[in-house]
């Protein structure tokens, strides 16, 4: 039987490393390094720098935007995708209560799942280009329906204002997002027992408490699960702006993100040591975002009991 | 009873995220019908006759059948040669003992925490050093090198959870390394290739940053891509209709897919992110 297990192992492992190394860990490797220098894209000319791109950076307005733009999407895109998540998902789960104080499901509680997640479904392209329209000032989808119902004064050019820009890119991944974080805090849901929730009911406790107690408390980990995804996708937002938004970036850089200052650096300056070191940033920043929250999670855990 | 009405109320809730859900895509289907003119008059006002024409106009002037095609290729090429890459090494990683092996699975799953934005800069510069930008195979091998860390991943804890007596009897019964894989060990990994195959087919079919990067030819733009341009173009020469028919064209296939395979679908995405 161990006839030929090398020369098995071998065979099987030596396309998907040599893969891996070419296009995944070499890139990376080099990023590093490049990160300190200031190569410019023509061979043999890296200079090594030291901390100078690193340096640069603070400096930089465009990145610091972007960095206060990163960071403000950190705060609003995951908090608000889980709370209306969480909220959608409890009443999916125990909407219903009946007269026998059991808990279960409200009707239609698989439809109404099957289509908040279509939109996770969507390429960010076309999240990008539907959105465009929908924030369109003359015939599009919100100014449209604002006016239907009697606000059509609150109607604006939505990516063109510097205020409100942000927020709708925010809105676009929030929309899209939440429909995945209802079916999957949902399923946690599910995997409550029963009779805790029930006999909490007969003890007298309302929704709200029944939530704040027990559901809240035991879904903890896939909350902090979706914390870190979210996260990753609220430092990112590259083709949400790169195709919505005006310059792209704009307006007056009030959507640029990382992800654009590094792309652009890169190529439409070649700047690409300056690139890699916004990459090493980048990296840094995730990072310490998964970190956290899995830290977190070790720490609080619910026993079943 | 006070819970009747607060139901009521509940329903209401789930209703208007349903609503607020679909009222984009179905404004955007109705739109795709419409004339450039009824679009500009209302964004409400249903189209007087269906112009099935924007989607001609869709499809081959402004190439989203061309876009659509290369897709297909580079999002299939890439798909068939990581199944079968990430399956191989799971399963050699899962199964068998030989030096090396823990450091060859934390290479690999380590590739998840970095982002692609690091690698970007030099990634085009490998990939333009071995003068595949712009071609389908070029595309093909860095989707399925980025994909592999997942998958790999994935795939080990499946490997490993499955019994040993299989394969042992596979081996006594005169069966190869290779042919227990293909024949004993990957059918009964099947579930877990069905989810896995799932996850790594919307994340490349939804790809945008990687194509952007090395794939400059507008002969072979992925959908993601041709969507982006022409977005662009059509806003200049403001062909709103032929944009919205082109925007429902990209969003079909995956409705279809997911109207045939929505348990599947919903349950191999949220596997994958619990794990």
């Amino acid at each position: 039987m161990r006839h030929g297990k090398n020369r098995f192992l071998v065979g099987a492992l030596a396309a998907p490393l040599l893969l891996y190394g070419v296009f995944v860990v070499s890139p990376y490797a080099q990023a590093f390094y490049l990160a300190f220098t200031d190569w410019n894209g023509l061979s043999g000319q890296a200079e090594a720098v030291g901390l100078a791109n690193f340096t640069a950076l603070w400096s930089d307005r465009l990145f610091l935007a972007a960095l206060r733009n990163n960071g403000l999407m950190l705060l609003a895109v995951p908090l608000l995708t889980i709370v209306l998540a969480l909220f959608f998902a409890a009443l999916l789960t125990m909407g219903r209560s009946d007269r026998h104080g059991g808990i279960g499901g409200i009707q239609g509680s698989g439809a109404y799942r099957i289509v908040y997640f279509f939109p996770q479904l969507l390429s960010v392209a076309i999240l990008a280009v539907l959105f465009q329209f929908i924030y369109t000032p003359k015939n599009g989808l919100l100014n449209g329906l604002l006016e239907a119902i009697g606000l059509g004064s609150l109607g604006r050019a939505w990516l063109a204002e510097p205020a409100w820009a942000l927020p709708a890119v925010m809105a676009v991944m929030i929309w899209a997002a939440v429909g995945f974080y209802v079916v999957l805090f949902a399923a946690a849901m599910e995997s409550i027992p029963r009779d805790v929730l029930e006999a909490a009911r007969l003890d007298g406790a309302g929704r709200l408490t029944t939530f704040r107690r027990i559901t809240l408390p035991f879904v903890w980990d896939t909350v902090q699960v979706a914390y870190v995804y979210l996260g990753i996708l609220a430092l990112d937002g590259f083709a949400l702006v790169q195709i919505m938004t005006v310059g792209p970036g704009g307006p007056d850089n009030s959507t640029e993100v990382i992800g654009l200052t590094l792309y652009r650096s890169a190529f439409t300056y070649g700047k690409f040591g300056y690139a890699s070191a916004m990459g090493v940033t980048l990296f840094f920043l995730t990072l310490s975002l998964t970190m956290l929250a899995l830290r977190a999670t070790r720490r609080e855990r619910v026993e079943v009991a | 009873m006070k819970s009747r009405l607060s139901d009521a109320v509940l329903h209401l809730a789930l209703l208007g995220w349903g609503l607020v859900v679909t009222l984009p895509l179905v404004w955007a289907v109705l739109s795709s019908l419409k004339t450039d003119a009824e679009i500009f008059a209302s964004p409400w006002s249903l189209p007087a006759e269906p112009q099935w024409d924007n989607w001609v106009r869709a499809w081959q002037e402004a190439s989203i059948g061309r876009y659509l095609l290369n897709t297909v290729i580079v999002v299939g090429g890439a798909l068939v040669l990581v199944m079968l890459l990430g399956s191989l090494t799971a399963y050699c990683l899962a199964r068998y003992e030989f030096p090396g092996n823990r450091a060859i699975y934390y290479a690999l799953v380590a590739g998840m925490l970095f982002p692609v934005f690091l690698a970007l800069v030099p990634l085009f510069f490998v990939v333009d050093r071995l003068g595949m930008l712009g071609t389908y195979h070029g595309l093909i091998l860095v989707y399925a090198a980025y994909a592999l860390p997942f998958t790999v991943f994935f795939l080990h804890a499946f490997f490993r959870g499955l019994p040993t007596s299989v394969s042992e009897a596979a081996f006594i019964d005169g069966c190869s390394h290779t042919a227990a894989f293909f024949k004993v060990m990957l059918p009964m990994a099947r579930s877990g290739m069905v989810s896995v195959g799932i996850f790594n087919f919307l994340g490349l079919w939804n790809q945008y940053l990687l194509p952007l990067v090395l794939n400059p030819d507008p002969d072979r733009y992925v959908l993601a891509q041709g969507l982006a341009a022409l977005a662009v173009s059509q806003g200049y020469s403001s062909d709103f209709s032929g944009l919205f028919a082109g925007l429902i064209i990209a969003i079909l296939p995956v409705l279809f897919a997911y109207v045939l395979f929505q348990r599947q679908i919903r349950s191999g995405l949220t596997a994958g992110a619990v794990r």
